[in-house]
């Protein structure tokens, strides 16, 4: 592992309504703004979106397909821009340094119009 | 505006039983097939001990709410900012203690007018009192 190394990119599926659903039950974020339409346009929005965490789990499967994920020591994540149903979501890595048993990695997702959504940062054990 | 009086608010503890049923229906959910996070058999042949949890897993176990109490219009929040620090693995088997703290709450101006921000803060212990994790989530209200 070197500083500039890529990970192999991932493209999930593209979200739909139901996957926000099983994320909303599986995580117990039951904000109605997920999951329920009429609730997400009274607040304005024109449907429901993904939550935040779910593209963040996206990049944590991105890192744990090449780092055992119990490697992982930090993990973090800044929501940039909204994740909409039928967006498809790819997931970057790259190394950004190397210390003494440990790699830091910037993390990135794009949806297929290349709008950045979610910017992350992992420290792991090498 | 959130009163910055709610900075150090702390939730009663609750515990969690890192069910291996729970790691399995999580990971479905995100779309993760990973046969270490369904099968036992799978992740000991990896060489885990047992079914490890994904990377962003800490979050789908829930403190109690240390907002609670406080008027949240729900619509008008989104989420600005997360990150998780492991001390140690967790593992389907563990048992945790979750306490949620209000890390700080502050206002910031820009293009989209003034947003109140929460930073709450869940550390979760194992049954020894050893620290496991430190979740930090970073909340934005819309006025």
């Amino acid at each position: 592992m070197k500083v500039g190394d890529r990970l192999p990119s991932l493209t999930k599926d593209p979200i739909e309504r139901i996957q926000l659903v099983k994320y909303a039950g599986a995580s117990g974020d039951f904000n109605r703004i997920h999951v329920e339409e009429g609730f997400a346009i009274a607040a304005g929005y024109p449907s429901v979106f993904a939550h935040g965490m779910l593209v963040m789990a996206f990049l944590g499967q991105l890192l744990s397909e090449r780092v055992a994920p119990t490697r992982i020591r930090r993990f973090s994540s800044r929501f940039k821009a909204i994740t909409w149903p039928g967006d498809t979501i790819t997931c970057h890595g790259e190394v950004v340094a190397l210390r003494d048993g440990e790699a830091d990695l910037k993390l990135w997702a794009e949806t297929q119009n290349g709008t950045i959504t979610v910017e992350g940062a992992a420290t792991i054990l090498v | 505006m959130i009163s910055r009086e709610y900075i150090g608010r702390r939730s009663s503890p609750i515990e969690w039983n890192i069910e291996p049923g729970h790691i399995r229906r999580f990971a479905e959910a995100i779309g993760d097939p990973n046969p270490i996070y369904y099968e036992e058999e799978a992740a000991r042949a990896a060489g885990y001990p047992s079914i490890p949890a994904p990377p962003t897993f800490a979050a789908a176990l829930r403190p109690n709410d240390a907002r609670q109490g406080i008027a949240i219009d729900w619509g008008k929040l989104l989420h600005g900012g997360q990150e998780f620090v492991y001390h140690r693995p967790i593992y389907a088997g563990d048992r945790l203690t979750l306490v949620q703290t209000i890390q700080d709450v502050y206002e910031k101006s820009g293009k989209a007018g003034t947003m109140d921000f929460l930073v709450l803060e869940t550390t979760g212990r194992d049954a020894a009192g050893e620290v496991v994790f430190v979740a930090q989530s970073t909340v934005v209200v819309k006025r």
